[in-house]
Parts: C-alpha cells; structure tokens; sequence
C-alpha cells in the first residue's frame, strides 16, 4: 500500500509538471484526490490493514494528499500568472495614438492677471470694492476734485449719458463712495470696466478696464505709499524689479507719483519694449487730495491715505506681449486657449 | 514742450551729461521724453570764403574754387551755379561727415583735384521750410560774415541738444523756456536769472494812439497793449529762427517771429494787430453779440455767440480773445501801426470757446491751463524790447494797462511736523525754506508763512507744499516703509466668492471666458427678434457714442454672445463653448433721470457636437455647484429669440432665474451662424441670492438600498417631469433617486406614443427596507401612473 501511495504522488507529480490548462489541472485533482479518485480508493482499501499499520498509512496518505493539494494551489496560480501574462501580451496598444483629452475652459486673460494683482492685495488686507459704471458726474469729477471746465477733463475724453449721467471714465468713483459708506482704516481695490471715447485701434479701446486701490487710516504716509506698491511690482515681476517714483499731477491726489518699474525684457538696461529708457511706466499714485477726502466724508486733518489706479490692458499686454488690444474683445478661441 | 538746451543755458548753468540731465529733471517733476540731439551726424563742416572761381581746364559744367576754410586754403571742384567769390559757405573738408552717413574724401573731378564739398540745405539735413531763402540745388550761402574754420554747424543751429519735456497740465508756468530754467536751477540747486528787459522807446505815448476798454473782467483780468510805429516787415534774425525751428516754430517774419519767442520764452501768448485796420483805433474785450461772425487768421468763417469773449473794435470783432486773431486786422507787409497785445483770459472760457469752435491752438491750450497775470506786462515789455533791438519797428513810450485783477497772494502756513509726518520723512526745517524759496516761493520765517508766486496758481495748500518739497527732496530719498495701524481683514465678499465660483464651475467644464462690449447697436432688437413693444428696447443711449452700432447700453447679453459665436463660427472654429459674467443695463426711466439698475447676466454659449441637454447639463452642474436644488424647468415658447420648441425658462421660488435653449433658426442666420448655437442667460442676482454656500455634510447610508426597474408607455406629449412628479410624490421619505434610463419612441411603439424607463431606488436611513413596504409604494407608483397619466406599464 505504501508502493501504491509512493506511485499516486510520483504520477500526480508527472502530471501537474506537464500542466498546460486550468481544465487539466482539475482533471488531474478529480483524478488523484476527487471522492472517486486515486488517494481516496487506496484510502478506502485501509480496512484491510494491521492495526499497527493503519495509522502510519493514514498518516502517510493525509500527508501525501496535504503535499499534492499545495501542488495543485501552486500550479494553480502559476497557470493563473501565465494566462495574464498571456493577457497582457495581447492587449498592447499604441501609446504614441492621441489621448482623450477633456479640455478645461479658460479664464479670460484679463482676468488671469487680475485674479493674481487681487491675490495680491487681498494679502495685504485689502478689499474688493464695486460701483456703478454708469455714474454721476459727481463721483466721477467733481469729487474727484475735477471741476467743470477743469483741463482734466478733456484727458479723459467722456461719453455721456447726460449732463448728470456718465460712463465712468475710472473706478475711482468707487473710491468716494466707500468712503462715504464706511469709517477708516480703508483699504480697498476696485477693479472694473471703465469707459473713454477713444476710436479703436490697435492700442485704444473705448471699453477697458481699471484696477485702483485705496487706503485711508490714521499716519499714512508717501513712505508707506512707496513701500506697499513696491511690494505689489516685486510680487507681480519678481522680486529682482526695482521700481521707481516719479512725480506727476492728478487732481485727485498731492503729492503725486507715477511709479515705473524697471524694464522686464531687459532688466533696465534699454530695450525696445522700453523705448531704450530702462523703466516702464505701471501706474499712477499718490497721497488722496484733502479735497477728496473731505468730499468722501473723512476729515483730513485726522486721516490721510494714498490712492494708486493702473490700466490691466496694458499690464496684460506687457505680460504676454500682446500688440493689438483689440484681440481682447474679440474673444477669438484661438486667442482665448493660449491662457 | 521741445527746448534746445542752449536757451536753457542762457539762464541757469547745466554741467551735466544731457542723459544726467534727462534724469535729474524727469525726477523732480519735469518728465523729459527725449533728448533730440541734432547735428549729430555733421562732422568737420567749417565756414569758408571763397576767393576765387576759375573755369575747369576740361568740364563747361565744372568751376574750381579755392576756399579759405581757416586752416589754409582748399581747392573744390563744383557744378554749382550760384556761387561768387566772397561769399561765406559751409565747406565738408576731406574726411568729414553729413547726414545719411555720407563721407567727404578728397577726389580728382575730371583731373582736377577737389578737396572737399560746399554744401547745399538738403546736404546738410534742412530742408527749404527752415532756411526759406536758400537754393534747393544749389550751395547754401551764409548771409552774412563769419569767421572762417568756425564749425558751421554753431552758425546752422545745428549743434543742439533739443529737449522734450512732458509738461503736466497744472503747470503751464513750464510751458515756457523761463519756467523750465527755473526748474532745471532748482533741481540742481543752482541760480536762475531772469533776462533783463530794458524797451529802447522813442517817446509819444500809447494811450494818444488807441484805447482799451474791458467790458466783462471775469473773462479778462488784465489786457496791456503798447504801440509799434514804422513797422518794417522782414525776416528776423538768424539766431532766432534757428531757435524757433528747434522749438518746432516755423519762422515766418520778425514780428510774428518776435510773438511766438516771447510765448516760447515767457509762456505768455501775444497778438499783434495792423492799428488801422481798428475802427476808432478802439480795443474792446466783451462777449460776442449772438449771430456775430469773424474770419479767423486760418481763413475759416465762425459762428460766435454770447459765451465766447471777442476782442473787438468799435464795430466788429477783430481776434477771438485767446484762440487766434482776425483776418481783418491781420498784421501784413504794408501794416505801419501795430497794437501789440498781451492780456490774461480765464482760462475756463478760452477752453470752452476753443472747444466750441473746434479750434484748440497753442495759445487756447496755455490759456486754458491759467495763465499768470503777472507775466503779461513783463512778456509784453519783452517782445518791445525785441522788435526795438531787430529794427522791426519804433516802440512808443507808455503801455497802456487795463488791470483788474486783484488778486492777493495765496498764503499758507509752513508746519514742518505736519509735513514730515504726512511724507514720512524728516526733512529739516531749513532744507524745507531753502526748497520754497529756490521754487520762488516768499517765506517769513517767524511766523512761518509762505507766499504763493504768481505763476503758481496750482499751489492751493498744505499738501501741494508737501509735494512741491518732496519732489525737490527727490521721491527716491523717501524711506519706504510698510502699512501699520489697525490690521484689516480683507478679502473677497459673498458676490464675488459667487462669481468666482460659477466662474471655477464653468471653466472645469470646458468654457471659456469672454468679455464683450457694454455698448451695443440699437439695431440687435431687430436681428433678435424682439418685438416693438419689448421693455428690452427700452436702453440707456449714450448722447455722444463713437457710431451707432455703439449708441446704446446693451439690455441683453444674447447679441454679445452671438456675435462671439459668430466670429469664431467665421473663424471655422469646429466647437465652441463659451460664457460671460458681464452687465445690462436697465433705466430705471426714460429719458433717464437716475442711475440705471446694473444686472449682472451669467451668459453661456455653446455650437458644435452640443444640443440642448448638453447645454441644460452644463447649467445642472452649475446649481448643483451653488447648493440650488429645487427649481422647476418649465419649456418656454414665447421668448422670440429662442426655437420654441426647445427652450426652457429656470424657476426657482417663484423668481426667474433665467433661461435656456436653442437660438431660434431666424436669428442664427441674422448672425450667419449656420450650425445650432445653445445660449442660457442666468440672472446672476437671483443665484446668488438663492446659492447656498454652507453645504452641510450628510452620513452615507447604513442600510441598502432597494432598486426597482420600470418601463411604460405613455402619450408623446407627456414631459418626464410629470412621471417624475408621480413617482416622488408617491414614495414619500423612501426615494433616494429616480434615474431616467431609457426613451424610445419608434418600432413597435404606437404612434403618438414614447416608452419611458426609470430606475427607482429606495432606501430609508434607519433600518434595512422589507420587499412588502417597497412593494407597497411602488404599487402607489404604478397605480397613479395609470390613473393620472394613462401610462400603459410594460412587464
């Protein structure tokens, strides 16, 4: 009986060695270890041993059987490696074909540049405030200390809606009527769509937009002007941009200060983009008028504060070199996706 | 404003490099925008005398010159015709330069050795227009004796530095060479001197030869006027045109000449009238009479009317007071008197007759900035001592002198603390006197008072001290320093976290952003279909637009959206998705007396491997994104810019939150858009009104859910949302989902009808669901299916 155990295990062996399919191998347990099969009939044949023999030929079939049924689980997972390797081979593709690709929409990319100049004032603790773009003349002027008549006025060519009523010619009206609303401190931007009568072309646009900001609290100084803008360029050209001020006039603010930063294609020392001066002019700033602070509602004896506005047309252009400002309304896909 | 350098020099001492100069002067105040420097390219021109012409040996068209040119005699060949021994010429010596990097080397000219060139205007870069009385082909002759070998480029007005400065537009006291010196002596701390002025007169007095009279002292502080006799016409001087043509002032004749030096120099503007063309050798300054005229000195007839200030004679206007003179008392060759007029306008007036007029010259443009009164007697005394010193004409003594302005001098007090405070600077009290007084300003120390200058009508307070006192100190030497005081909280608001958010949503779903015009033509109604009486024709009109087609405020946004797809449709572009988050306009009345309500509209457009449901999609997402769940769709037929049968108004608590669809055919091909185009229009103020921005979580669920399939056949014109109504107004708490799986219409389905298939799902949040209790709601489906809807269910 022991020969007859030793000769099942040495065929199984043979058998699960020369293995080639999943249907083999459960012919080959059926065979050798099925209720019916080869182990089980020997086993069956135990009645007529010894006492003595019984156990030790019990033993050596369950031991027999444990070794060929982890035979079996092995060859079953190697035939199972086998067939997806087999898989695998038969599904390769082409990855070199063209992907898929869902395409996201774009952010227009004036308001790209605007979304990152308003990061950065809002990380300095400033607001976003909104007005009206048709507007009284009021705000748009005269609180603006640009009275009628005033030469100002025909710098910013104005369409009117009429006498009272006109398309603002810069968010700066915003800057009035926050203050009218609200106590200092103040600091605010107002970006928005501003409004000249300008003819199209490839640097005029009737309709473009504006971003102003404003501060209004006690001690505010031209220092503190200087060095907040300075941080604004530095974050918004890199931090190896210098800047400088220059003096200027606007009605609405004394002192005043246009603020350049050094050329960003060539570093300062002369270009074409610069017109060979080294500096490009960002914006206008200065300390708020006492007039405009007065007709805002704050006692300039009390408050000072400093106002800055600046064109995102033109930042934009300058950032992506963009030659026709007219590309912005036109809202070509082709234009569009490249943001 | 252009400046030779050199006027400047006469003035005030510069030592500086032009581009240190550029510099200093563009930091204190006075941008300069360039430094033109002209003779740059002419090297080694000289002044010669010819001394002799002879005939060449071998050429009837060749004369051999010997020149002397300083440095020893030089013989050139020439083919010019209008030379003559003795006459002084610009000679290009061997190895010199001209314009157009043109080289002069010796050379032989038929076997004759010519050494260099004489020079013709357009040799030498001019042009007829500055030198009127030079041969366009022929050699440049000097009028007049110069020492021989002298650069000849001095005696051009060639060798200049020219100086554009920007001048902003509260200083017209730099809109002058005086001015400008005087800055450039502050910015380098140096003296400025002011031009003596000392009139040669001949006696008499002005006031026997003519009167003056101001009737409206509003619009005319001061007029001064003084008498020129035996005027004599000519052209001025060399030096003076040379300084005209850099200033970019056409020369013309010494009195004209004269007018436009002294306005150069002191920023005055003057006017010169032929005395006898003046009925009653009478000045009067009033308004115009309504339904006068004048000829202006540019030929052109103008209607004036009772706004607009005329200098006048006893009968007629002769010169519209700061804009430009008259025809009729035009000074010309054979004028003999002439009254020669300084006088201060206000400014305010002259601008708006200028305007009105459609006449902006150099004069309107500096009176309308303000002039100084002060500066007219002193301007006036300048251009007599001129016309003394040219020979032009015989000064008559006295100036008559109509003054009216009194005004006293601005005063302000000087508080040192309050300025360095407001700079955040600590400039010492001292160096604050020094710069106000170099910048002409009259301080008294003791009672620390200062006085305004005259020229200095911007200067109203405390504040343009500061700014006059930091620009001197330089903007550069101010410490930056950072924002301190109450910390602010900043940030974005609701509204505009809103936006952000649609704008987030609409982008992830493969939308871009436009932005379009607010304007618009008032001709979109019709390509829109919108019927006569729409309120949406009711817009706000802009009572100066640059062309119709953008005369209006847009109240709809469609047209801006169509017009985008069209462009691109043009454009071939296969698919497009767009939106815009961009305002209407609204008048509150019309004609409109208040501000006009401003909506925001959330647009998307869409064409191209799209359809309804796709665009519907995109707007589901969008509400499911801004926490707005219960709105109904209700289809829309009436909106005449839309198919009617395929649009959808959006209701949300009763308020209409916008609506979408199919652009009706008609309008597409009013914007020849061939393809179908989808556009929704969103009022951005009902979403944000109805967004819920604090999404509360919900726990997932314990217990399994109980899916249930169902098909049935109903009437065509039955909209799912009716089924769906049924089935959640049947299941109560227990409906979780009701999924659309399946519409058929077609083969094997009657006529007239649709198959529609759901998938239901149940489930409730505390215990696992019994087959009886769905059974039971799901038979309460089935039932009001059939009773309500006449719904044939398949099994």
């Amino acid at each position: 009986m022991k020969q007859q155990l030793e000769s099942i295990k040495g065929e199984a062996e043979q058998a699960l060695a020369n293995l080639s399919s999943m249907q083999e191998l459960e012919n080959i347990r059926i065979k050798y270890l099925g209720k019916k099969g080869a182990l089980t009939s020997v086993l069956r044949g135990m009645g007529s041993l010894s006492k003595e023999e019984r156990p030790i030929i019990g033993q050596m079939a369950n031991e027999i059987r444990c070794y060929l049924e982890d035979k079996l689980e092995a060859a079953k997972s190697m035939l199972h490696q086998k067939q997806k390797e087999e898989k695998l081979k038969q599904e390769v593709i082409d990855v070199t074909m063209p992907g898929k690709r869902k395409s996201l929409g774009k952010k227009h990319p004036l308001s790209l540049v605007l979304n990152e100049l308003e990061d950065i004032f809002i990380g300095m603790g400033f607001e976003i405030a909104e007005g009206p773009e048709l507007e009284l003349d009021y705000y748009n002027f005269e609180a603006l200390n640009i009275p009628e008549n005033h030469p100002a006025r025909d710098d910013q060519d104005t369409f009117y809606i009429n006498e009272n009523i006109v398309l603002r010619t810069a968010t700066s009206p915003v800057q009035i009527r926050v203050m009218e609303k609200s106590k200092p401190p103040i600091r605010i931007i107002s970006p928005g769509r501003v409004y000249r009568s300008d003819a199209v072309d490839a640097t005029h646009s009737p309709v473009f937009h504006q971003l102003e900001g404003l501060v209004v609290d006690k001690n505010v100084t031209m220092g503190d002007l200087k060095g907040t803008l300075e941080i604004f360029a530095k974050r918004l050209f890199g931090s190896q941009s210098k800047v400088r001020f220059r003096p200027h006039y606007f009605p609405f603010t004394e002192p005043s200060a246009e603020m350049d930063v050094s050329c960003f294609a060539c570093g300062g020392s002369g270009c074409r983009i610069c017109k060979g001066e080294g500096w490009i002019e960002i914006l206008g700033s200065g300390l708020v008028h006492p007039k405009v602070l007065q007709y805002g509602g704050i006692d300039p004896e009390v408050y000072s504060g400093f106002a800055f506005g600046m064109g995102l047309e033109r930042m934009v252009m300058m950032k992506y070199g963009i030659k026709d400002i007219r590309l912005f309304y036109e809202n070509d896909i082709r234009f569009l996706r490249q943001f | 404003m252009k400046v030779p350098m050199s006027w400047l020099k006469e003035y005030v001492e510069i030592e500086c490099s032009p581009e240190e100069y550029a510099s200093a002067l563009t930091m204190s105040g006075s941008k300069v925008e360039g430094i033109e420097n002209v003779g740059e390219d002419i090297q080694n021109v000289v002044v010669g005398k010819i001394i002799s012409i002879d005939r060449h040996p071998d050429a009837d068209k060749l004369v051999v010159c010997q020149v002397d040119a300083g440095d020893g005699q030089v013989q050139i060949v020439t083919g010019a015709t209008n030379v003559n021994a003795g006459d002084y010429i610009p000679v290009a010596l061997s190895g010199a330069t001209l314009p157009g990097g043109f080289k002069i080397k010796k050379t032989k000219l038929r076997g004759v050795e010519s050494n260099g060139m004489m020079c013709s205007i357009g040799e030498l870069g001019l042009t007829k227009e500055d030198y009127p009385g030079a041969p366009e082909d022929g050699i440049l002759i000097l009028d007049g004796e110069y020492p021989v070998g002298k650069d000849a480029r001095e005696i051009l007005g060639l060798n200049e530095n020219i100086v554009e400065f920007e001048i902003t537009s509260n200083r017209p006291d730099c809109l002058s060479v005086l001015g400008l010196a005087r800055e450039t002596a502050v910015t380098f701390d140096q003296t400025f001197s002011e031009p003596d002025i000392a009139v040669r007169e001949i006696g008499g007095n002005a006031h026997d030869h003519a009167t003056v009279e101001v009737l409206d002292q509003e619009l005319c502080p001061r007029y001064a006027a003084r008498i020129i006799k035996n005027v004599k016409i000519e052209p001025s001087p060399r030096w003076m045109q040379n300084k005209l043509r850099a200033c970019g002032v056409r020369a013309i004749n010494n009195i004209v000449d004269i007018t436009n030096y002294v306005m150069l120099e002191y920023g005055q503007p003057m006017h010169a009238f032929d005395l006898n063309n003046l009925a009653g050798h009478k000045i009067i300054v009033r308004r115009a009479a309504e339904g006068e005229t004048i000829c202006t000195l540019d030929g052109q007839e103008r209607a004036l009317d009772s706004s607009m200030l005329v200098i006048a004679d006893g009968q007629k206007p002769v010169a519209v007071a700061g804009v430009m003179g008259g025809e009729n008392s035009e000074v010309t060759e054979d004028t003999n008197t002439i009254l020669f007029e300084s006088a201060n306008f206000l400014g305010s007036s002259v601008r708006l007759t200028a305007k009105k007029l459609g006449l902006r010259t150099e004069s309107s443009a500096r009176f309308e900035k303000g002039l100084d009164v002060q500066n007219v007697g002193k301007a006036l005394n300048r251009a007599c001592q001129l016309i003394a010193e040219l020979g032009a004409g015989e000064v008559v003594s006295e100036m008559i002198d109509v003054d009216y302005s009194h005004k006293a001098p601005v005063r302000l007090s000087l508080r040192p603390e309050k300025l360095n405070a407001f700079l955040g600077t600590q400039i010492s009290q001292a160096l604050m006197i020094k710069i106000l007084q170099n910048l002409a300003f009259e301080v008294d120390e003791k009672n620390m008072q200062v006085t305004v200058p005259s020229f200095r009508g911007d200067i109203e307070g405390e504040a343009d001290l500061a700014e006059e006192i930091a620009r001197i100190y330089g903007y550069d030497n101010i410490e930056s320093t950072l924002l301190s005081g109450e910390a602010t909280l900043g940030g974005k608001n609701d509204k505009q976290l809103v936006e952000d958010k649609i704008e987030d949503c609409l982008i992830a779903q493969g939308f871009s952003e436009i932005l379009t015009y607010s304007f618009t033509s008032p001709k979109i109604f019709d390509d829109l279909n919108i019927p006569e009486d729409s309120a949406l024709r009711k817009a706000v009109t802009i009572s100066n637009p640059l062309g119709e087609e953008n005369s209006i405020m847009r109240t709809t946004t469609l047209s801006s959206m169509l017009e985008v797809l069209a462009r691109n449709y043009n454009h071939r572009a296969k698919q497009v998705r767009l939106f815009e988050i961009g305002s209407v306009y609204r008048p509150k009345s019309l004609p409109v007396e208040e501000l006009p309500d401003e909506k925001l509209v959330v647009t998307i457009g869409m064409y191209g491997d799209a359809d309804f449901y796709d665009l519907k999609g995109t707007i589901e997402e969008l509400l499911h994104v801004l926490g707005i769940r219960d709105y109904d769709v209700v289809p829309c037929q009436d909106d005449p810019s839309f198919h009617p049968g395929r649009t959808a108004k959006i209701v949300l608590n009763d308020k209409l939150l916008g609506v979408m669809g199919e652009v009706h055919p008609s309008v597409l091909e009013n914007y020849e858009i061939s393809a179908r185009s989808y556009v929704a229009m969103l009022d951005f103020g009902v979403l944000l009104a109805c967004a819920d921005r604090i999404s509360k979580y919900t726990p997932l669920p314990k217990y399994p859910a109980v899916t249930r399939d169902i098909a049935m056949l109903i009437k065509d014109e039955i909209l799912v949302k009716q089924v769906e109504d049924i089935i959640k107004g049947c299941s109560g708490k227990l409906l979780e989902d009701v999924n659309l799986f399946d519409v058929y219409k077609g083969e094997q389905i009657p006529a007239g009808m649709k198959s529609v298939a759901y998938s239901i799902t149940f489930r409730a949040a505390d215990r696992t669901l019994t087959d009886e209790e769905v059974n039971k709601v799901f038979e309460k489906i089935l039932n009001a299916l059939e009773t309500n809807l006449d719904a044939q269910l398949r099994k």
